[in-house]
């Protein structure tokens, strides 16, 4: 299990940046960048993990048994509310470059070059 | 750091209701507020100051809640980020013909990411604070949105910081798997009791490019350039001054509290990687510098030189080399705002920062023009380390720093080298605009740097307003005589061996005694004195002949010598295509752990 869950992580994060890299559309160059951020879900989420154990929430579990990493998923959440932030500022760029020069190619844009 | 941010929630929701002078004012009294608050922490912080949010203090040395720990270096960070957003808010009072409140609320939101990240004692909030300030940056370069420019400027920040903040993320994240902490003393004290194996040494990697990356360290520099040639000049400030250096001070503050123990059977070879890095990004930069003509993106390149310059000091990993560096940012920062604000004043009064297109008029005799032209002419002196002025104390404290590292004395040689040619560039913009000496090259005669003119005002100005003249003026004399109180110098010396004491951090947070270190101390020495000459000498001498002799620089027709030619594939290089961007992180990802792996 822990191990498919690493190499998940593993693999997101490659295939992320090789899609950013041959990227010629930038809504698809932020959603590579959201599947390379999903890698660090995937990889915090299976850090936390541990087998049989239930969610860590100690309402109504007996004290005392196994419950997975509650911290990990706290940072999963803020890593969540981080790539929204991102998302969403590149997207309103992806916009304003369609409005106003019709292409979300990122090479058509006035080259600063040199 | 929540005043910042509340001021910013203010600033933005009275966006359209207060006048202009309202919240301009309104931002400004709050960046002086914070500089205030940090300089008293800085003064209070000679002691590690523990701070833990909500109450959640250690119980049996196991540390459950999050923590601000203030050290001197940390604050000392935080007052000098403080002070550089208050000049550039003051600068930008009547820099921008119209600007919403929406800027100051962004300035604002900067601030507080910056002062919180020098503040941290959690390596996942320095993680959150680094995005805080990263998004404030991607926002501030795409300020203009309506022009091509600015939008791809931001997007190549953009992506390119992101993708390295997730690679320090994952770091952050395998360094919790490890020792399920988040603290950074914990974590140090966690990893101390063995030797770094794999895992770790992973952890280390991903976390040092990310910061890297926003250290715009050679291969990662690329985005650096392109958002400052673009970028508002107040947001170029911060950048350059304070921005690329935080995420070396991350650097240090990860090394030193988290790794410096585990690592210290490959200190050797993390340092000869650190510095060649370093000397790579120093020469680079340098030269890159040399072959621009938009003021902006000169400037940047000389910043990307400087950050290679302040890695180098960091890389040595010792506390005398971190002290030379630490000084060597302040002088620097103020150096580089004052230059940037002076470029300002030029693309406010002629709607262009083209090095020839400016040629000669910046001759005219009022006050804002020769504020200008001294910024360049004693800016650009202060950085080739004039003595006893500019970054004279933080190069010879590096120089000083370097000398009893075995092996690394030569690296001495490649800094004069780099910091010439920066320098040099800078006094060659000044005599062209300010002395209207040398040939005029049209821009048609340039084949790749296109680089397009972004007027930030509306129409040229015939006069530059009085703010926009006293903050570049209070930077560049602060910046020219910071090095001479020997009191900051020693200060800065005792704060990184305070920063560099990776027990007493463990024990101020965690509970517990330890003895502290010892204050390097680094005297000037004749030698420092000739190798700053040489370096003035040299940035004269390139000034000179690059004024004298124009055809060797621009004319790509009449290009001679494996130099140029060298030049020419470094400027293709920079393609301001984020896809290469990209690509180049990989790669250099890819370069630095084998070198890792094989050390």
């Amino acid at each position: 299990m822990s191990a498919l869950a690493y190499g998940t992580a593993g693999w997101l994060f490659l295939v992320g940046l090789y899609g950013i890299v041959t990227s010629r559309n930038l809504i698809h160059m932020v959603i590579c960048l959201t599947v390379v951020q999903s890698s660090t879900y995937v990889l915090l989420l299976s850090i936390g993990y541990r087998s049989g154990a239930a969610a860590p929430v100690f309402a109504d579990i007996p004290p005392g048994s196994r419950a997975v990493d509650p911290i990990v998923q706290a940072l999963t959440l803020t890593d969540v509310v981080v790539e929204a932030t991102v998302v969403a500022l590149m997207l309103a760029l992806a916009v304003q470059a369609h409005k106003r020069f019709g292409t979300l190619d990122p090479n058509e844009l006035t080259p600063l070059r040199g | 750091m929540i005043l910042p941010l509340l001021c910013a929630a203010v600033l933005a929701a009275v966006n359209q209701l207060a006048p202009r002078w309202a919240t301009d004012a309104m931002g400004l009294a709050c960046a002086l507020a914070v500089l205030v608050l940090c300089a008293v922490l800085a003064a209070h912080a000679s002691h590690r100051l523990v701070y833990w949010f909500g109450g959640f203090h250690v119980r049996h040395g196991v540390a459950v809640g999050i923590a601000f720990s203030v050290d001197r270096i940390g604050a000392g960070m935080a007052t000098l980020v403080a002070l550089m957003v208050s000049a550039a808010l003051l600068y930008s009072v009547r820099y921008f013909d119209e600007v919403g409140s929406l800027f100051g609320a962004l300035m604002l939101v900067f601030l507080a990411g910056m002062v919180g990240f020098c503040l941290t004692g959690d390596l996942f909030d320095l993680f959150v604070f680094f995005e805080v300030m990263s998004v404030a940056g991607y926002a501030l370069v795409g300020y203009k949105i309506e022009e091509a420019g600015p939008l791809q400027g931001a997007i190549n920040f953009a992506i390119t910081n992101s993708v390295g903040s997730f690679a320090m993320l994952t770091g952050i994240a395998l360094l919790y798997g490890r020792t399920g902490a988040l603290n950074m003393a914990q974590i140090g004290a966690a990893l101390a009791t063995h030797p770094a194996d794999g895992l770790v040494t992973v952890a280390l990697l991903l976390i040092m490019v990310g910061l890297l990356v926003k250290a715009a360290i050679v291969p990662w520099h690329f985005w650096l350039a392109d958002a400052h040639a673009v970028a508002p000049v107040p947001a170029c400030v911060l950048f350059s001054g304070v921005m690329v250096e935080l995420a070396l001070y991350g650097l240090a503050r990860v090394y030193w509290s988290v790794l410096s123990a585990s690592l210290a059977a490959h200190t050797a070879d993390l340092r000869a990687v650190l510095i060649a890095l370093g000397l790579l990004t120093a020469l680079i930069g340098a030269v890159m510098c040399c072959a621009q003509r938009h003021i902006k993106r000169l400037l940047a390149f000389s910043t990307i030189s400087h950050s290679g310059m302040f890695l180098v000091g960091l890389g040595l990993l010792t506390p005398a080399g971190l002290a030379a560096s630490g000084e060597y940012v302040i002088e620097h920062a103020m150096l580089k705002g004052a230059l940037f604000m002076a470029a300002g004043i030029l693309l406010h009064r002629f709607r262009t920062v083209d090095e020839h297109e400016l040629r000669g008029r910046g001759r005219g005799g009022d006050p804002g023009l020769r504020v200008a032209a001294a910024v360049f002419v004693l800016g650009g002196l202060g950085l080739a380390a004039l003595p006893p002025l500019g970054v004279f104390f933080g190069k010879s404290a590096l120089d000083g720093a370097l000398t009893p590292v075995p092996g690394y004395g030569w690296v001495v040689g490649v800094l004069v080298v780099g910091s010439a040619l920066s320098a040099g560039a800078i006094l060659r913009v000044a005599g062209r605009v300010f002395g209207g000496w040398g040939e005029r090259v049209p821009r048609h005669h340039e084949v790749l740097s296109a680089v397009s003119e972004l007027p930030e005002t509306l129409s040229p100005h015939d006069r530059t307003p009085a703010v926009m003249v006293a903050p570049p003026l209070i930077l560049l004399i602060g910046g020219l005589v910071v090095g001479l109180f020997s009191g900051l110098r020693a200060a800065i010396a005792a704060a990184a061996a305070q920063m560099a004491d990776r027990a007493s951090y463990v024990a101020a947070v965690l509970g517990g005694h330890a003895h502290a270190i010892p204050a390097p101390h680094t005297p000037v020495v004749t030698l420092d004195f000739l190798l700053a000459a040489a370096t003035v000498l040299g940035a004269v001498a390139l000034a000179v002949w690059a004024l004298a002799a124009p055809a060797v620089w621009w004319p790509l027709e009449r290009v001679q010598g494996v130099a140029t030619a060298g030049i020419v594939v470094l400027r293709r290089l920079h393609s301001g295509c984020v896809n290469d961007y990209i690509a180049w992180l990989v790669a250099g990802l890819a370069v630095a752990g084998a070198a890792l792996a094989l050390a």
